[in-house]
C-alpha cells in the first residue's frame, strides 16, 4: 500500500495506508444482489441463515412430536427420525450459528468496529457468500432425492454413516458431505476476509486492545475456525471417497446384511479424531461471538465499562487456544489409552478457568450498573445464565467417570443444546434487537420483542430443563421410539409429552420474531444514529443504515477504548470511541 | 488506553528490535504486521489454514500406513522404472522433486525482476516457473497411468495393504491439484505482467482495483508453498 502524507492529531499516529479503492455498484443488481458491500453481504448471510434454521426449527417439531407422542404421527417413523435429527443438528451447528455469528455478525459489525471502509477484499467476501448459498442449497436438495437426507446423525460417524443401515445412503451422505465441502470452502474466503481485516485495516487510533469484545469473539471465532475446518475438509473428502470410490480409510472389514463388504483395514476412530478435532473449537466458535456480543450488551445496557477488559481479552484467547487440545472427550466411550482419558479430562476443566473469568466479569459489570431492562439486555442476562447452567453440565461430562454412563443418554442432548443451542441463540437474538436500529434504521417492535423474549427463554427452559432429568433416568438419545422399557417409568412419557407442547409454542414464537423483523422493516420506529447511547464507532457512522463506505469523506480517529460509560464529569453517560480527549473536563475519560 | 499513553504512541516514532518491536507493533493501530500489505497477509494466513489440511491429509495416511496388519507395497519398487536396462528406485520422483525445486528458483528470480519493475523478464521467468509446473503434473499424469496399468487402484492393490493406493491418489491428487491452480495463477499474473498493467495501475476486471507487483511475490508466496509441501509428501511417503 501507498504512503500517504499525514497530519498528526492529538497524539494519534498518523495514517499508514492510503485510502481503500472501492467498488462502486453500477446496477440494482451490483448493489443489493451481487453486492460487494460487507453490510449488504451481511444481511445476504444472515437472511439465508436464518432461512435454513426455519427448516431446522420444523424438524426439531417434528421430532418432538414423535417423542413426545410416539405412535401417534403415521408420518414419522425411524428412518425419518434419524434423518431429522441429522439434518437438524447439521443445519443449526453450521449452517445457521456459524453461518449467523462469522457470515453475519462479522460481515457487518467487523469493518464498523474497527473503523474501515469495508473488508479488506470485498470480491472474494462476495464470493464467500455465493459459495456459502450454494452449499445451503446443495443442502437441501437432499430433502428431495431418491431415499432423503442421510441419517447418519450430526457426526456422520463410519462405518454406519456410509451402510446402507442409514437411511440416505444413496444420495443423501454424498450432498451432504459435497455440502460440507462447498461450505468450507466458502467460509475460508470470508474468514481471511474478517481475519485480515482486524489485523491490518484498523482506523487510526484502534488498537487491538481498543477494540469492543464483539470483534475479538468473532475474530478469535475466525482464526479457530480456519484452523479447524480444515480436519472437517479432510474428514469430508476421505469419507466421500470411501462412499464412492471404495477406499477403505475409515471402514473396518464388516459383513453387511449377511454378505462381506468391499471394505478393510480402515480405522474408524481415525474419523472420531478428525471429525472432533473440528467439532470441539467449532463449540467454541459458536460461542466465542456470543461472549464477545454479550459483553458489548450489558456494557451499554448496564451504562457501565465492562469489569476487567483485559482479562475478557485473554480469556477468549485462552478459551481459543485450549479448545483445540480437548477434542477426545467426546470419545471417552470410543475406547482409549486411559492416560488420554486423564490428559483430555483435564483440560476439558481448566477450560472452566478462562470461561469462569468471564461470568465473573460479567456480573460484575452488572454489578451496581444502571441497568436498563431493554429486549437485549433482557437476552443478554438470559445468556448468561443459560450458558453457566450448560456449563456446569459440561463439568459433569468433561470427567470420564461421570461421562461413560451419561454418554449417548439425553442428559448429553440438554446439556449441549443448554451451552451451545439456546446459550448462542440467545445471544443472537440480542444482538439483533440491539443492532436492528443500525441495520435499517428502524427500532423492533418493543411488545413482540418481549412477547418472543419470555417465550423464548422460559419455554426453552421448559424444554431442557426436564431433559437433564430423562437423561439421568438413562433414556438414550437418538431413540425414535422408546416402548416399555422397566427402567423408564410413566411419568417419564408424561414429562417428555410436556417438553414437546413447550417446544412447539417455542417455536410459535420465533414465528413472532420473524414477523417482527419485517413489520419494523417499514412500522418500526424511527431509530436515529444511536438510539442507545453506545460508545463503540458503528454508531457515530455519518448515516444509518451506514451508507457504501460506512464512514462519509473522512475515517473515524479513535482515542479510547469501547466503555466509556458514565464517565465522572463527562457530559453525557458514554463517550464515543471518536470523541476527542480535550472535549471532556480535566478528569478525562478513564482509562 | 489511558491518554499519556495515547501521546507516547505518537512521540516515538522509532521502531524497536527484537520481541519488543512485536509487541510494541501488535499493541499499536491500524496495523499488526507493518510494512505487510492486505493481500500478503491473506496469502500467509491461508497458507496456514492450507497447512493443517496438508498435515491432517499426511497424518491420516501415516495412522493408516502404522495400523494396517498388511505388508505396505515397498515405495522404491512400486516407483522404480527400468531405463537403458537398468533398474532404477524412485528415478521418476527424483526428476519430479528435481523439477519442483527448480522452479521454486525460477520463481524466487521473477520476484526479483518484479520490484525491479522488469517487465519482460518478469513474465518470462513466471511462464518458465508455470511450465517447470506443468511438466511436474504431466510426469504425475504419467506416474498415475503407469500405476493404474499395474493395477492399482483407489481400493485394492497387487501387493498389499489397499490403503496404499487410497492415500497415494488422494494426496498426490491434491497436491496436483495445487499445483494446477498455481500454473494457472502464475500464467494469469504473467499476462498481466506482459501486459504492463502494474505500470498503467490498471484495474482489475471483477474487484476494479489497481494491481501492483508486489502480486508477483505473493504468487511466489503460494508457489514455494506448494514446493514446500512436495518435500514432506515426498519424505513421508515416498522415503518412508
Amino acid at each position: 500500500m501507498v504512503d500517504v502524507p499525514f497530519d498528526t492529531v492529538a497524539g494519534v499516529p498518523p495514517a499508514e495506508v492510503g485510502e481503500v479503492e472501492l467498488y462502486h455498484p453500477k446496477s440494482w443488481w451490483t448493489r443489493y444482489v451481487f453486492s460487494q458491500d460487507a453490510k449488504v453481504i451481511a444481511v445476504q448471510y444472515s437472511i439465508t441463515a436464518m432461512a435454513i434454521g426455519m427448516v431446522a426449527l420444523v424438524l426439531s417439531w417434528l421430532m418432538r412430536l414423535q417423542l413426545g407422542f410416539p405412535g401417534t404421527f403415521s408420518f414419522i417413523d425411524a428412518n425419518q427420525y434419524l434423518q431429522f435429527i441429522t439434518m437438524h443438528g447439521m443445519i443449526m451447528v453450521i449452517y445457521l450459528l456459524t453461518a449467523l455469528f462469522l457470515g453475519g455478525f462479522g460481515n457487518y459489525l467487523i469493518p464498523l468496529m474497527v473503523g474501515a471502509r469495508d473488508m479488506v477484499f470485498p470480491y472474494v467476501n462476495m464470493l464467500s457468500y455465493w459459495v456459502y448459498l450454494l452449499a445451503v442449497l446443495v443442502l437441501a436438495s437432499t430433502f428431495f432425492v431418491p431415499g432423503g437426507p442421510t441419517g447418519a446423525g450430526w457426526t456422520l460417524y463410519p462405518p454406519q454413516a456410509i451402510l446402507s443401515g442409514s437411511p440416505g445412503q444413496d444420495w443423501g451422505i454424498i450432498l451432504m458431505l459435497a455440502s460440507l465441502i462447498l461450505f468450507i470452502i466458502g467460509f475460508t474466503m470470508g474468514g481471511l476476509n474478517y481475519v485480515v481485516t482486524v489485523l491490518q485495516a484498523r482506523t487510526r487510533g484502534m488498537t487491538l486492545m481498543r477494540m469492543p469484545l464483539t470483534v475479538w469473539g468473532i475474530f478469535t471465532a475466525t482464526v479457530m475456525a480456519l484452523l479447524a475446518f480444515p480436519a472437517l475438509f479432510v474428514a469430508s473428502v476421505m469419507l466421500l471417497l470411501d462412499r464412492l470410490l471404495g477406499t477403505s480409510f475409515f471402514m473396518p472389514t464388516l459383513v453387511e446384511m449377511g454378505e462381506l463388504t468391499k471394505y478393510g483395514g480402515g480405522s474408524p476412530i481415525l474419523f472420531q479424531h478428525l471429525f472432533w478435532f473440528f467439532g470441539h473449537p467449532e463449540v467454541y466458535i459458536v460461542a466465542l461471538p456470543a461472549f464477545g456480543i454479550i459483553s458489548d450488551l450489558i456494557s451499554t445496557h448496564a451504562r457501565k465499562n465492562i469489569f476487567g477488559y483485559r482479562m475478557m481479552v485473554w480469556a477468549i484467547v485462552a478459551i481459543g487456544a485450549l479448545s483445540f487440545i480437548v477434542w477426545a472427550h467426546h470419545m471417552y466411550v470410543s475406547g482409549m489409552h486411559p492416560y488420554f482419558g486423564f490428559f483430555f479430562a483435564t483440560t476439558t476443566l481448566i477450560i472452566a478457568i478462562p470461561t469462569a473469568i468471564k461470568v465473573y466479569n460479567w456480573v460484575l459489570t452488572l454489578w451496581r450498573g444502571d441497568i436498563h431492562l431493554t429486549i437485549p439486555m433482557l437476552f443478554a442476562l438470559a445468556f448468561i445464565i443459560t450458558f453457566v447452567n450448560g456449563g456446569l453440565t459440561g463439568l459433569f461430562l468433561g470427567n470420564v467417570v461421570v461421562d461413560v454412563p451419561l454418554s449417548d443418554t439425553m442428559f448429553v442432548v440438554a446439556h449441549f443444546h443448554m451451552v451451545m443451542g439456546i446459550a448462542p441463540i440467545l445471544a443472537v437474538f440480542g444482538g439483533i434487537y440491539h443492532w436492528y436500529p443500525k441495520v435499517t434504521g428502524r427500532m423492533l417492535n418493543e411488545v413482540l420483542g418481549r412477547f418472543h423474549f419470555w417465550v423464548t427463554f422460559l419455554g426453552a427452559y421448559a424444554v431442557f430443563f426436564p431433559m437433564h432429568y430423562l437423561g439421568l433416568l438413562g433414556m438414550p438419545r437418538r431413540y425414535h421410539d422408546i416402548g416399555e422399557t422397566s427402567f423408564i417409568p410413566a411419568s417419564a412419557h408424561d414429562l417428555n409429552a410436556f417438553m414437546s407442547v413447550a417446544a412447539l409454542i417455542v417455536g410459535f414464537a420465533q414465528l413472532v420474531f420473524i414477523f417482527n423483523l419485517i413489520w419494523s422493516l417499514f412500522k418500526g420506529k424511527e431509530a436515529g444514529g444511536n438510539p442507545w447511547g453506545a460508545t463503540s464507532l458503528e454508531w457515530q457512522t455519518p448515516e444509518t443504515p451506514p451508507g457504501h463506505g460506512n464512514w462519509g469523506k473522512e475515517l473515524p480517529i479513535v482515542y479510547r477504548w469501547a466503555y466509556d460509560y458514565s464517565v465522572p464529569g463527562a457530559a453525557r453517560d458514554f463517550v464515543p470511541q471518536n470523541e476527542p480527549p480535550t472535549r471532556l473536563s480535566a478528569q478525562g475519560a478513564h482509562p | 488506553m489511558a491518554e499519556a499513553a495515547l501521546t507516547n504512541i505518537g512521540a516515538s516514532p522509532a521502531r524497536l528490535s527484537g520481541w519488543r518491536g512485536i509487541a510494541a507493533d501488535w499493541s499499536s493501530d491500524q496495523r499488526a504486521f507493518k510494512n505487510v500489505s492486505w493481500g500478503k497477509a491473506m496469502m500467509w494466513i491461508f497458507l496456514l489454514s492450507d497447512t493443517f489440511i496438508f498435515s491432517c491429509f499426511l497424518l491420516s495416511y501415516m495412522t493408516a500406513r502404522m495400523s494396517t496388519t498388511v505388508p505396505w507395497p515397498n515405495p522404491s519398487e512400486v516407483f522404480a522404472l527400468n531405463i537403458g536396462g537398468a533398474h532404477i528406485p524412485l528415478i521418476l520422483i527424483a526428476i519430479m522433486t528435481f523439477i519442483l525445486i527448480s522452479s521454486s528458483g525460477t520463481m524466487a528470480m521473477a520476484v526479483n525482476f518484479g520490484y525491479r519493475r522488469d517487465r519482460v523478464r518478469t513474465a518470462a521467468l513466471m511462464l518458465a516457473t508455470a511450465a517447470f509446473g506443468a511438466t511436474f503434473v504431466g510426469m504425475q499424469a504419467f506416474e498415475w497411468t503407469k500405476l493404474i496399468i499395474e493395477g492399482v487402484r483407489p481400493w485394492g492393490n497387487p501387493w498389499g495393504a489397499p490403503q496404499f493406493g487410497a492415500s497415494f491418489f488422494m494426496i498426490t491428487g491434491f497436491h496436483g491439484t495445487h499445483v494446477t491452480i498455481g500454473v494457472i495463477f502464475l500464467i494469469a499474473i504473467a499476462r498481466k505482467v506482459w501486459r504492463g498493467d502494474f505500470d498503467v495501475e490498471r484495474r482489475g476486471f471483477f474487484t476494479s482495483r489497481k494491481g501492483y507487483y508486489e502480486i508477483v511475490e505473493i504468487t511466489g508466496l503460494y508457489w514455494h508453498f506448494v514446493d514446500l509441501v512436495w518435500v514432506f509428501i515426498f519424505a513421508l511417503f515416498y522415503l518412508w
